[in-house]
This record gives C-alpha cells, structure tokens and sequence, in this order.
C-alpha cells in the first residue's frame, strides 16, 4: 500500500472503491434508515407478550384435508388449539384420542422431559460434552410422532428426542450415544444427541442446520415415486428457515406435491437471536408456506392435541397424494440453546414464566383429571417411576463408559465407514496410527 | 509495516486473550473507519457465542454491528453487496464447520469480482470463523477446511497462532481491499495448548506474545513468523500447532526452526524456502485432513526450491483422512506422539 494517508488513517488504495460511489445531490428526499428488529424484551426488563394474539381454543376452523392451499391462506395466520384453559378438549380440531393414547402422550412427554433433566447433570457432572434439552417443547414432538404411522420417515433436527421416546426406542441406547461410549451405536463418533436410529425411522441428524429438509422431501418423492405409501415428516427451528436448504425444499415440495409435512419449531429463540431475525416481525412462519402455494397451518405447540390433529391432517393430506404441508408449531424454549448457552445474557428472565400458552404436560394433565381418567397421586407416582427409570438407565449405559474414561470404540475404528471399503490411504494412515502409539508404549 | 500510518500507536499495551485481542482489532477498526460492519449469527447484543464481538454494538450502535439471519450464504452475499456500496464488511461465520452454505458467494462471488469487472468491484471483507478441533465439538464444530480456500484464487487465508498476530493480522485483514478469510483457532482463544489434553488448561497470562498493543498496529499479511529458530531442521506449522509443536520440541530438546506461517495465501517463500536451505530438513504439521491438504501444496514448493538442500524426506504430520471424531478426538488430533515420532525419523538419516 502507498501513497497519501487521509485522516481515518485508511490509504488511497483502500478508498478508491468509496470514492465513485459518493451519493449525488439528491434535493430533499429524506435519509434512508436501516431498520434493525429487537426484542421485546431483554435482561432485567419487563416481559412482554400482550403483542401475541392467542385466539381462544376451538376457534380456528378445520378446512377439509383435500382444501387448495389457496383456500386455506387463513389458517397461516390463526392459531390451532384444542386445549381451553379449563382442560377442556373443544372445537373442530379435537382428535378424540382415546384414553390410552391420551395417558400413552402424558407419560412420553413426561419421561422426555425427565431424561433431559438427567442428561443434563450428567454433562455438568462431566459425563459428557454437550447436551440440549427440549423442555416446554415436548408437545412437539410426542403430538408429531403419535399421529405419525410408525414406519413414516422423520428427518429431525437436534431437539426432537421426544420422537425416539414416543416410538419406545431404548433410552439406555440414546445414552450411550449422549456417552460416546463403547455401547454407542454410532462408534462415538457424533456429538451426543446427533443420534441416528434407522429402525425407529429417524434419519441421522446433522449438526449443519437445516440440512434434513431438503432430504425429506427427497424421501418422500422417492416414496412417491416408487407408488409406496410411507410418507415423511421434519423438523427446523425457527430460526433455521432463514437457511437456504429451507426454501430449496419449500420448492422442490411445491413443484413435485412430495408427500411430505415440514414442521416449524418457532421456540421464539435461536441462541440468542429472537424470531425476528428468522422474519417474524413481518409475517408467521406458516404463512411461508402461502408463496410456495403450500398448505400451511399454524398450532398452539404447547398443546399436545391440536399438534397431533394438525400432523393427522397433514399426514391424511400426503397420503391422499394431496402433497406437503407447512406445520409452524408456536412454543417457547424454556431452557438455554444448550449447555454451552446462559440465557439470562440476552433474554429477559421473566419470559419463561409469562409464555402465554402454558406448559404442555401441566395441560395435557390437566385434561386427563378433568377427564376423569388420570389423578394427582398417580401423576406424582409417574414421575417418580419416570425419575427412577431414567436414573437406572444412566446407570446401566454408564457401565459402558462415559466420555473421556477409556470404554470408547477401539481407535482403529475411527478409519471405517468414511467409505465402503477403505483405500489404501486410509489403511495406511490407520497402521500408521498403530504403530505410533505402540511405539511410544500407548 | 508503514511507519507514517502508524502515528496513533501508543506505547501502551496489555495482557489479552486471543478473544480480547479479536474484540480489541474490531473496536480499533471501528473506531478508525466508520465502513467497517461488523455482522454475524448472535454477534450483536449477545457479542457473539465466543464473546468476540462483546460490546461493539452497545458502542457503535445496530447499524454497524447487527446480528443476522441464520444463513451462511446470506450473511455473505449481503457483505459482497455492502462491500460493493463501499463498506469493509467483516462477518462472522459462528463455526468454519458452517462456512459450506456460503461457499458459492465466496468462491464465485467474493473471490472473483475484481478480476471479473476489471477492478471496478471489489469484496473488501474479512470473514472471521473460529476452526480447528480440541474442544470436543464434534465433526461439525471441529474441522479445519483452510485447504479450501487455498486452492481458489482471490481470496487471502489468514491464521494467527498468538494474540499479538490476532490483533495485527485482523486490522491488517480488515483494511485490506481483498477478501480474506480468517481463521482462529478456537483451542488457543484463552490460552495457548501444549497438545497435552489431559493436563490442566493454561491461559494466556505472562505468555510474551500475549502483550498486546491498545491502539492500532498491523501484522502484514503474507509475512511468516520464525517461532523458533534452529538449525536442526524447519518444522512449517500455523495455528494451535505452531504451541504443540513448540513443546515438542522443548521437550525433546532439539535445535528445530518453528516457522508460524501466519498467512497461507499469499505465503512467504522467502522465508520458508532460506530456512529450508539452511537445515535441510523440513516437518509439516496441520490439524486439517491430509490429502489435498495445505501442507501438501507446502511439500511441493519446498521439494521445487530446495531440492538440492534437503538431507531426508519432507514429512507431513497432518488430521487422518477422516471426519472429526467426538470421542476419539484425542487419537486424532496430530498431537506430540505423532510429532516426536515424525521429528525423529527426519533427523534419524
Ligand atoms: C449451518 C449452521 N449454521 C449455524 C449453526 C450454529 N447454530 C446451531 S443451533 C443455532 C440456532 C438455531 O435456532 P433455531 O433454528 O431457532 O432452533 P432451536 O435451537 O431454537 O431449536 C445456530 C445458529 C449451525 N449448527 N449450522
Ligand atoms: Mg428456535
């Protein structure tokens, strides 16, 4: 760099590109202003929610399963909810589930719950490195799963455990994943909770945001294509849609009508980002699904009904070969991002208490007793049995290690799968690794 | 260095951290140049998920440091276009792991503008992205895919191994009219890490280059540091390697030449190819996979201009071929097993 320095310090050379684009005399028009969104609320103010219009249960109306999206564009904009404020299950969204289903969603939202509370401590107690909680969000994915047939695709992102639980995977198994330890069935080679269990028809999950929706759609084209009957779900934060792998699937579902349903996870958060910055001071998230000519609704995702009636609907629609629809779940993440995360530095601590919809198993709880079908005391002793489960669960996956103590994956595996068969570089790189450690009496 | 722009250095320095060096170089730059943005995922109010970006927004306001939408290929498209207004874009990519979706907008976009109108556009930006493993993150908070950006022409690749280098490279990055990706070594963000995991972490305090200027300097870019010098052999390093190395070879007591590269593209020959010459022996290490790897561009250019100097094989100590494994992270990383061995078979003959 030469020549003359001006006074911000910078040189010719570095504002020669400035220098053309200086704006022209442009009389009075007024100064353009970049328009920046922020929260409502942040640390140590006051939470806000009155801007959120929540409709009361049973008013939004049911269009039929066949509906073109253009005649549906309202249910974009509204709100699905089944559960009123006295546990009361109303309006024409109601799935009539029975009982047993009913108590079956109660106790998997529970035991979701309970186990993220257990692998939580286990990562503050060292066990692990990471782990990420779906607590408020449970709905979510039991709703999703249990109006689901068990052999649809899902394609989740990292907060829909409640998808492996509510399909009765295991959970010592999704442990030893959390452990990466020698009972892991991913060979310790995922973060904890990326898991990967094809035979519950959960696709293996990607740390790169977004990156399952475009997949699912090709699944379910696949599907299609092969006149199959299987359709597939997923799942992305609100934040996520913002990603460009959102709207190639947006398209790719539109164009081929992939019997597909792509749900929405609006948790208000993303780290520390609130939804705005996805786009939600301007519009919903369903209503995303209105410009790609996509059925969209838009659920009360803290109730556990209106998420399993809006997902039958749109599971009946796909199957139908009615093609795909948008599902934004409205929810509140309760917890931090995840254990590398302190909410309390951006977010104002009040929220949580004042979310508006609820806690999603306190209503579904309650719509059991007013039912007549479920009790305190036996609500309690669930949760008991639940603590207990999952506590001897830790115990049983810890006895085939925990991260960093020794019961992991023989080393040399670390070289298998990168393809079918391993080329010669990797096998030598793999010998080599052997011999070193040897070498140096390891 | 160019000693008339260097009229507001003031003589006071201070202990730093790479992050608070990083945060020092953009409050710096901000300060001097009302064109430079700062932009990323949770770089505004919260400062950033590793803290770099603390307090810029409280200071310079929300038009010049606002967080994004999450999407890669967005927040750098938009630099390209902000740059294009003439504005010095610096964005954050929260992990080099989630640098793929932006890789269009760099390569095709970013990279080629000058070239393609002839100089009548330029890409002024610094893409910051911390990188490299160390911290259990995993195969998608772990790689090191500087090799990527080496191999396309027109943008500059930069990583410091200190936090002295950090604040200077970064100032240097930021006033420079190309593209520059700038990777940091999270490993090394608060303290300097020997390769010894199972030893407690140190920080940065009483390490010599963690001294760190308050006011504005430059580390000019494409100039390579001599870490160590030695006549045994040239060990060609950048990153949290060049301290794992440096502790190799304290520990094994050998008179080794460390050359922290600093820059990769453009690289300084010179200064590589007159130490080769002089030990005749040359180790690469990186954290990155081999193949394809910047050190094997490194090997090349060394075997074409030192040929007739060396007296035993280049060697590469260098990531397996293999995504980043979580638990096996420690059998991955190129840590001080896998470097004595190499160091002592180029000295063996
Ligand atoms: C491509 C990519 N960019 C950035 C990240 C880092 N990251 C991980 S989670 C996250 C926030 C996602 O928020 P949201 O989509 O709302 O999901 P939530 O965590 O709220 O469930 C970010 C930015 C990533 N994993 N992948
Ligand atoms: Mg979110």
């Amino acid at each position: 760099m030469t020549g003359p320095t001006h006074k911000d310090g910078l040189t010719d050379g570095q504002r020669a590109h400035v220098a053309p684009m200086m704006p022209v005399e442009r009389g009075n028009l007024p100064p353009l202003r970049l328009h920046v969104p922020e929260p409502p609320a942040r640390p140590g103010e006051q939470a806000d929610f009155t801007h959120f219009d929540v409709p009361p249960a049973g008013s939004a109306p049911r269009p039929d399963e066949a509906s073109a999206p253009g005649d549906m564009r309202d249910m974009a904009y509204g709100l699905i909810r089944v559960l009123d404020a006295d546990g009361q299950a109303v309006g024409p969204w109601n799935p009539r589930l029975s009982p047993d289903t009913l108590l079956k969603m109660l106790r998997d939202m529970a035991l979701t719950r309970a186990f993220d509370a257990r692998m939580f401590r286990a990562q503050r107690q060292g066990k692990t490195s990471f782990y990420m909680k779906s607590t408020g969000e449970e709905a979510v994915s039991i709703g999703a799963a249990l109006a689901l047939s068990r052999d649809d695709m899902c394609f989740p992102s990292y907060r829909q455990q409640g998808l492996l639980i509510a399909r009765d995977w295991p959970i010592v198994d999704m442990m030893n994943q959390i452990y990466s330890n020698r009972g892991d069935r991913l060979k310790g080679r995922q973060l904890p909770i990326m898991y990967s269990a094809r035979e519950a028809g959960f696709f293996s999950i990607s740390g790169n945001l977004t990156t399952q929706y475009p997949q699912a759609v090709g699944w379910a084209m696949a599907s299609a294509a092969r006149g199959d009957t299987r359709i597939a779900a997923t799942w992305c934060g609100e934040g996520s849609t913002a990603e460009g792998d959102f709207h190639s699937a947006c398209t790719f579902a539109s164009v081929y009508r992939a019997p597909v349903i792509m749900n929405v996870v609006n948790n208000q958060w993303a780290i520390s980002s609130f939804s705005g910055f996805a786009g939600a001071e301007s519009t919903t998230f369903a209503a995303r699904a209105i410009g790609y000519g996509i059925a969209g609704l838009r659920v009360d995702g803290n109730d556990v009904l209106a998420v399993q009636a809006a997902t039958r609907w749109a599971a009946d629609r796909a199957r139908a070969n009615g093609g795909p629809t948008l599902i934004e779940h409205f929810t509140y993440r309760v917890e931090g991002h995840s254990t590398s995360d302190d909410p309390s530095a951006y977010r104002s601590a009040e929220e949580s208490g004042q979310w508006p919809l609820g806690d999603p198993i306190a209503r579904l709880k309650q719509h059991v007793i007013a039912l007549g079908i479920w009790d305190e005391e036996r609500h309690a002793a669930m949760d008991r049995e639940l603590a207990e489960m999952v506590r001897d669960a830790a115990r049983e996956a810890e006895k085939n290690g925990i991260l960093g103590h020794g019961l992991h994956h023989p080393m040399e595996s670390m070289f298998e799968d990168v393809f079918e068969d391993m080329p010669w570089h990797l096998k030598e790189q793999q010998q080599q690794m052997l011999d070193e450690w040897k070498a140096a009496g390891l | 260095m160019m000693a008339e722009i260097l009229t507001d250095v003031s003589a006071d320095t201070q202990q730093m951290t790479m992050i608070q060096a990083i945060n020092s170089a953009l409050d710096v730059m901000m300060a001097r140049d009302p064109d430079v943005v700062v932009m990323g995922e949770d770089v505004g109010f919260f400062g950033g998920v590793f803290r770099a970006t603390a307090g810029l927004q409280q200071k310079y306001g929300k038009n010049r440091v606002f967080d994004t939408p999450i999407t890669e290929c967005g927040i750098i498209g938009v630099a390209v276009g902000m740059g294009a207004y003439g504005l010095r874009p610096v964005p954050e990519i929260q992990f080099a792991d989630y640098i793929y979706p932006a890789l269009d907008q760099l390569v095709s976009e970013a990279a080629r503008l000058r070239y393609r109108s002839a100089g009548e556009f330029i890409s002024p930006m610094t893409v910051r992205s911390p990188f490299g493993g160390g911290i259990f993150g995993g195969q998608t908070h772990s790689q090191s895919p500087e090799g990527i950006f080496t191999h396309v022409s027109g943008v500059k690749t930069v990583i410091p191994a200190t936090p002295y280098d950090a604040k200077g490279l970064l100032i240097a990055a930021i006033e420079d009219n190309d593209p520059v990706i700038f990777f940091e070594p999270k490993r090394i963000y608060n303290g300097p890490f020997d390769g010894h995991y199972d030893t407690p972490a140190r920080s940065w305090a009483g390490h010599p280059d963690a001294q760190v200027p308050t006011g504005h300097y430059r580390v000019k870019l494409g100039e390579a540091r001599i870490a160590r010098s030695g006549g045994a052999l040239t060990i060609l390093c950048y990153g949290t390697m060049v301290h794992v190395v440096e502790n190799v070879v304290t520990a094994m007591g050998i008179d080794a030449e460390i050359v922290d590269l600093r820059t990769l593209v453009p690289l300084d020959i010179e200064t590589i190819e007159a130490s080769v010459k002089k030990t005749g022996r040359c180790l690469i290490v990186h954290e990155a996979t081999r193949t394809s790897g910047f050190g094997a561009e490194l090997s090349a250019l060394v075997q074409e201009r030192c040929f007739y100097h060396l007296e035993a094989p280049i060697e590469r100590v260098t990531g397996y071929d293999t995504p980043y494994p979580h638990s096996l992270e420690w059998a991955y990383f190129p840590g001080p097993v896998r470097i004595c061995e190499a160091i002592s078979k180029i000295l063996k003959d």
